[in-house]
C-alpha cells in the first residue's frame, strides 16, 4: 500500500468509520446547538475544518520539539489548550483585518471553538496515534491530514443533521419530545447508519 | 442566599445536563457502566470546586479582557492533577475514561459556571455552586448510566440484576444506545414537568 493508499484509508477512517461526533462522542455541543439551520451549520463546519487543521500541525509541533525534548509531558493539556485558544484568537484577528466577509459569516463561530473538544481531542489523539504499520508514530504530514479529515467528517454529520432538523420543524412531534430530546434520538439512528461502515474493510 | 440553598440548586432545578443542557461529550461517552459515570462526576466535581475557588479568590486582579484564558489556565492546571493522581491510584478507571479526563478542560460546565458564577461571587458562595453542580452532574452522569447498564449488560455497578433468561440489548451500551437513552429520558424529564 502506497502513501496515497494510507491516506486513504485514514480519510474514510476518520470521515465514516470512527467519525468524531457519532463513534467517539467529541465536539457534541456544536453538533447540537449549531444544527438548526443549513448555512449556520455550514459556516461553523468550515471553521471547524479550518482551525482543526491548524491545531494539529501547531500541537504537533510543541509536543514533539518542546514536551518531548524537554520531558514535560504532564504539562500538555495546559499547554494544548493554550495553544489553540491563542490559535482561535489570532485567526479570528486575522480574518476581521484581511477578509471582513469570511469574518461576517465565520465570526461569531471562532470563539466557540476554544472549547469544542473535537479540536483538544484531535490533538491529543494526534500524539497517541500510530500509522497502519502499527509501530511508528503519526510524522508531522500525518497529524495535519488527520485534523483536516476529522474536520470534514465533523462537518459531513453536521450537515446531514441540520437537513434532517429543517425538515422536522414542519413535522408534528409530541410536546414533550420537542427540541433536544427528538434531536438526539434523530443523532441516534444516525449513529446507528453509520455503524455500517464499521465492517467495512479497507 | 444560603449556603444550603445554594448548594441544592445545581441537583435538580439547574441541572447542568437535563436543564442548562452543557457538558453532552463525556455525558454520552463514558456512561457504558455505572462506575465509569461515577468515577468521571466525581474528577469532573473535584476540579469544579477547585476551579470555582481560585476563580472567586482571582476574581478582584483578574484582568477582563484576558478573564477567558486565566480561567482555562486554572481549569486545565486542576485537570493535570486529577489526571495524575488518577493515574496513579485508579489506573483501571483512568484507562476506561482514556481521553475524557483531559477533555474535562474543555467541559462547558466547568467554564460556564466560571464565566456566570464563581467571576461574581464570593469564596464560599462559589465553593457551594461547584459542589452542587458537580454532583447534579454525577447524579445524571448515573442516571444515564444505570439505565444504558441494565438495559445493554443486566448488571449495575457489576452485579447482576435481571434474571439469567434476560438477553442483554448490546445496543445500549455502543454509541447509538447513547443518544437514545438519552433522548428519552430528557423527553421523560419534559413530561414530568409538564404534568406538574
Amino acid at each position: 500500500m502506497g502513501y496515497l493508499g494510507q491516506i486513504f484509508v485514514m480519510a474514510m477512517t476518520a470521515i465514516f468509520i470512527q467519525n468524531f461526533v457519532l463513534a467517539r462522542f467529541l465536539g457534541l455541543c456544536p453538533y447540537l446547538g449549531v444544527s438548526k439551520k443549513l448555512d449556520s451549520a455550514l459556516g461553523m463546519g468550515l471553521a471547524v475544518i479550518f482551525v482543526m487543521t491548524l491545531a494539529s500541525a501547531f500541537t504537533f509541533l510543541i509536543n514533539k520539539y518542546l514536551l518531548i525534548r524537554y520531558d514535560i509531558l504532564y504539562l500538555q493539556t495546559i499547554t494544548f489548550i493554550l495553544t489553540i485558544a491563542a490559535l482561535v484568537q489570532f485567526v479570528e484577528m486575522v480574518i476581521q483585518k484581511n477578509a471582513p466577509a469570511l469574518y461576517n459569516s465565520l465570526g461569531v463561530f471562532l470563539p466557540l471553538i476554544t472549547t469544542n473538544c473535537a479540536v483538544l481531542g484531535v490533538a491529543i489523539l494526534n500524539t497517541t496515534a500510530f500509522r497502519p504499520d502499527g509501530v511508528t508514530a503519526y510524522n508531522f504530514l500525518d497529524s495535519v491530514l488527520n485534523g483536516f479529515f476529522s474536520g470534514v467528517g465533523f462537518t459531513v454529520v453536521l450537515l446531514a443533521m441540520a437537513g434532517i432538523r429543517m425538515r422536522l420543524e414542519k413535522s408534528e412531534i409530541p410536546k414533550s419530545m420537542q427540541g433536544m430530546p427528538i434531536a438526539l434520538i434523530l443523532a441516534g439512528i444516525m449513529a446507528l447508519a453509520f455503524y455500517g461502515f464499521m465492517g467495512w474493510k479497507i | 442566599m444560603s449556603f444550603i440553598k445554594q448548594l441544592s440548586r445545581g441537583l435538580i432545578k439547574e441541572n447542568p445536563t437535563f436543564v442548562i443542557v452543557l457538558g453532552m461529550c463525556p455525558t454520552l461517552a463514558v456512561t457504558t457502566s455505572v462506575i465509569n459515570a461515577l468515577g468521571m462526576g466525581f474528577a469532573a466535581t473535584f476540579v469544579l470546586i477547585c476551579s470555582n475557588a481560585i476563580i472567586s479568590l482571582i476574581k478582584d486582579i483578574t484582568p477582563s479582557k484576558i478573564r477567558i484564558p486565566v480561567y482555562v489556565v486554572v481549569i486545565a492546571a486542576f485537570v493535570s492533577v486529577v489526571d495524575m493522581v488518577m493515574a496513579a491510584y485508579v489506573p483501571a478507571l483512568h484507562k476506561s475514561l482514556g481521553l475524557f479526563i483531559p477533555l474535562i478542560v474543555v467541559n462547558c460546565i466547568i467554564l460556564g459556571r466560571a464565566e456566570a458564577f464563581a467571576s461574581k461571587n464570593n469564596v464560599i458562595m462559589s465553593i457551594a455552586d461547584g459542589i452542587g453542580m458537580g454532583l447534579g452532574f454525577t447524579l445524571s452522569l448515573s442516571l444515564v448510566a444505570t439505565v444504558r447498564e441494565i438495559i445493554g449488560a443486566g448488571t449495575w455497578l457489576g452485579m447482576r440484576v435481571t434474571p439469567l433468561t434476560y438477553d442483554p440489548a448490546l445496543i445500549a451500551i455502543l454509541a447509538p444506545g447513547a443518544f437514545i437513552t438519552l433522548g428519552f429520558l430528557m423527553a421523560l424529564m419534559n413530561m414530568l414537568k409538564e404534568k406538574k
